[in-house]
């Protein structure tokens, strides 16, 4: 095998993503006037906003090679939980926050012990998670949505701070934190290391049980964030909530980039497809496409992300 | 005595139709060459069997047998040569083509589809065949016609195996009949068996070779590789060593004994490509007491000092890895003890062992050595993140510094610390994963096959390192099958057989002929 040279900024295929997403964003700009108004990006801002927070963390998941199919149920359970809480004139604020942030802990560290100390595959095990957490948030509810939430907890998913909608600003600090948490610290090269090469990561002194317990500990943290903030959007605590979410999240992963196999992926390419998500659906809404058939343009789309991106690892390799 | 009388006039016989020119050859190989990146895996191979034979291929780890037979059942085209089977020239460059035109190899390890039956997986991808239907209806399976046929093949081999048993439940040795089975069902002329000894008791081998001597009795031609000599002299009419990618000679059985076998296959001599030893050790870092794990090895006692390189000798399967993977806590021993500097130690995990000073480069780089999707940088300090911490941060400054200073250090052929390793050739591989290890700063390293898919030039830096290694006061463990590098390069030399310790030798008593002697003891 003799040497070859990778320039580390291939633009094309390493940014395909980006420029699909830049193309259509213009091409929608220039068809529907009403695409490009602040209003609308706000819009569209707020509707991607849960998807993505489940995004960032399967993406994490996804990168030490596992899946994590139990997010939609996990965002039940969290605003559920949340909700039980928020009543008005019962506690502060906070409470709601932490004992939903608390539910998606324990579940996503349930996830974590019982993939790494059974050796189950993550599909099967959060496969169940989904299940018993969609259980556990009709038990907790008694089947019933959850209303009469306190105003300060509806903030969450419906204010605005200088007239942007909270849900993007925990957006962006959630995004700042994922991509600092897996370009800068140990624990984010250690899941690139996970997922390339298992047995050589494990070989090389790291524990791979601590790092996968981290993961899926993560990623249920994020599910209670999202959960929250669509309790908060919705000002009920829905048990039915969230059902389907764990595949657009999923999607959204992957058309950024990151590999099913593990060892890639990055923060900014999830953030992208989710924002790509985003955008189609809304544009569709604004050229009044009926959603049956968003739904195939938007399968469609996952797939030619994927062949677009397998092309061009072929073509560079 | 009767053996060789009979290989005697079988000699005369074959002379004869020689003489009169009835050749009797199946196959014959001449001048065949192949190289990978200007490495020359096989240089000028002569090879010769004749119609129901067993000629047994012999060599080191590394003499081109692999490389041979893949070429003779197309898996890899050769660069120049000839190949002639059944008096045509012959070129496959198709798997499947090679079976179908009577050539026929059983694997080192067994390829079977364990949930199907032993009549499926023989008469697998040919179903049609057997169907006894035409057109439409051929893609029909027909399991009687199979079972009926597998049932005939079995009765053909003596063996008492059921065509309906599911592959599951059969033992390593059945499996490998129903194998066997499947070569001779595709009519082949010509069986190659790559190790077929390898799983099995020896019970089981003496019904093998039965049905060796009967499928040669047939007029099949079997191509025999194994590294047990006493196998060897057993069943094989001729021998050919290989050597280094050349061929060595043809002889037969009767011509040879085990010294003479060995001679020819180790006869080369040491060149200059070895730096000299220190000899001036330190204190002892590390010392194993009756280590033993159940199937791998057991009884193993050891001691390597500071700046010694200790050298373990040892035929493929004879529990040299296995020990690795004990002392660096891949795998956990049954019984014995591991001291490090003195101190006895439990070392249950990789990252004990190289918190406890002991580092391990694995003979397979590409499973246990890298993580193909990372650069060289965020490899070779992947054992040692820790150390280039800022607060909750990586320093990926002093990353940058370390990796550049390492590259410069190993010589690693690289265009830079970003580069994929992927990228990287086999030997700059094997320099990123050592000095992935050597940043984890250990006292003890294991080196196991250092050298292994790596070239010449490459060899001698690898060495030169090893050597600093030592004189840096670590304590070196260097796992190989070449005999050569073991001998330039130890201090000591433990030689293993069957997972067992059978003579740990100094370097002055230490010859090629020596270590083979208790390599296959």
């Amino acid at each position: 095998m003799e040497i070859r040279v990778n320039p580390p900024y291939n633009s094309l295929t390493r940014y395909g993503i980006f420029f699909a997403f830049l193309l259509i964003c213009i091409v929608l700009a220039f068809s529907t006037p009403r695409f490009f108004t602040v209003s609308n990006l706000m819009i569209i801002g707020t509707q991607v906003s849960i998807n993505a927070l489940l995004a960032f963390g399967v993406t994490f998941v996804i990168i030490t090679g596992g899946i994590d199919l139990s997010l939609g149920s996990m965002v039940a359970v969290t605003g559920v939980v949340a909700a039980m809480f928020a009543h008005p004139d019962t506690y502060p604020l906070a409470v709601p926050i932490l004992a939903g942030l608390g539910a998606g802990l324990v579940l996503g560290g349930f996830n974590g012990l019982v993939i790494t100390k059974s050796k189950v595959p993550p599909f099967i095990v959060t496969l169940g998670t989904m299940t018993i957490g969609r259980g556990l948030a009709l038990i907790l509810s008694k089947g019933r949505p959850i209303s009469n939430l306190s105003d300060s907890f509806n903030f969450i998913g419906g204010g605005n701070i200088l007239g942007i909608p909270f849900p993007i600003i925990i957006l962006v600090l959630a995004f700042a934190v994922c991509a600092v948490i897996l370009n800068k610290t140990i624990l984010g090269r250690y899941m690139y290391a996970v997922g390339g090469n298992e047995p050589a990561a494990r070989a090389s002194g790291i524990h791979v049980t601590k790092v996968k317990m981290w993961v899926y500990t993560i990623c249920g943290l994020l599910s209670a964030l999202g959960g929250i903030l669509l309790t908060s959007r919705i000002t009920t605590g829905q048990p039915n909530a969230g059902a389907g979410f764990e595949l657009d999240a999923i999607a959204a992963a992957i058309i950024g980039g990151t590999s099913t196999s593990g060892g890639t992926g990055t923060m900014t390419g999830t953030l992208i497809g989710a924002l790509l998500i985003g955008v189609i659906s809304n544009s569709l809404d604004l050229l009044n496409v009926t959603s049956y058939y968003q739904q195939v343009v938007m399968g469609v789309i996952i797939i030619g992300a994927v062949v677009l991106d397998s092309a061009g690892k072929k073509g560079r390799e | 005595m009767e053996k060789r009388l009979w290989l005697i006039l079988k000699g005369y016989a074959k002379a004869f139709f020689e003489k009169h020119g009835m050749s009797d050859s199946i196959l014959t190989v001449t001048n065949l060459s192949k190289s990978f990146s200007g490495v020359k895996a096989l240089d000028n191979i002569q090879f010769d069997l004749k119609r129901g034979e067993v000629h047994a291929l012999m060599g080191e780890n590394g003499a081109g047998k692999s490389t041979f037979m893949k070429t003779l059942i197309g898996l890899l085209t050769p660069d120049s040569g000839e190949i002639t089977f059944k008096g045509q020239n012959y070129k496959h460059t198709n798997v499947s083509k090679t079976l179908r035109s009577g050539i026929s190899m059983i694997h080192q390890e067994i390829l079977i589809i364990p949930e199907l039956t032993v009549a499926q997986n023989i008469f697998l991808g040919r179903e049609k065949e057997v169907s006894g239907k035409s057109g439409l209806f051929s893609g029909w399976l027909n399991d009687f016609n199979m079972n009926q046929q597998a049932g005939e093949l079995m009765e053909k081999l003596g063996v008492n195996i059921a065509p309906e048993a599911k592959m599951k439940h059969l033992s390593v040795a059945q499996m490998q009949m129903v194998e066997i089975a499947k070569a001779i069902s595709n009519n082949a002329k010509v069986v190659i068996m790559d190790e077929p000894t390898s799983a099995i008791s020896d019970k089981e081998v003496a019904t093998l070779f039965s049905i060796i001597r009967s499928l040669r009795e047939s007029g099949v031609s079997i191509i025999y590789i194994s590294h047990k000599m006493d196998e060897i002299f057993e069943i094989s009419d001729r021998i050919t060593v290989f050597r280094d990618g050349k061929y060595i000679g043809t002889k037969t059985a009767v011509e040879l004994d085990k010294n003479s076998l060995i001679a020819m296959m180790v006869g080369r001599e040491i060149d200059q490509m070895f730096p000299e030893s220190a000899n001036d050790f330190g204190e002892e870092l590390l010392a194993v007491k009756d280590l033993s794990r159940k199937g791998a090895f057991s009884n193993i006692s050891f001691q390597v000092k500071a700046g010694e390189v200790l050298g373990i000798a040892g035929l493929m399967g004879a529990g040299r890895t296995e020990i690795a993977r004990v002392i660096f806590g891949l795998d956990k021993p049954d019984s014995g003890e591991i001291y490090v500097s003195g101190e006895k130690k439990q070392i249950d995990s990789p990252l004990n062992a190289l918190r406890q000073g002991v580092g391990y480069v694995s003979e397979d780089r590409k499973a246990l050595g890298f993580i193909p999707q990372m650069s060289v940088k965020d490899n070779i300090t992947l054992a040692s993140l820790p150390k280039h911490k800022n607060g909750l941060f990586i320093n990926e400054e002093s990353e940058l510094y370390t990796t550049d200073q390492m590259i410069a250090d190993l010589k690693i052929k690289t265009s830079g610390a970003e580069q994929k390793v992927i990228n990287l050739s086999g030997g700059n591989q094997q320099k990123v994963v050592i000095g992935k290890v050597l940043l984890a700063s250990p006292n003890i390293i294991i080196l196991d096959e250092p050298t292994r898919g790596v070239d010449v030039g490459a060899k001698f830096e690898i060495y030169k390192l090893i050597r600093k290694l030592a004189e840096s006061g670590i304590a070196v463990i260097m796992i190989s099958s070449e005999l050569p590098e073991i001998l330039g390069m130890s201090d000591r030399i433990l030689v293993l057989s069957k997972g067992k310790q059978t003579a740990l030798l100094s370097k002055k008593e230490a010859t090629q002929e020596l270590i083979m002697k208790y390599a296959v003891a």
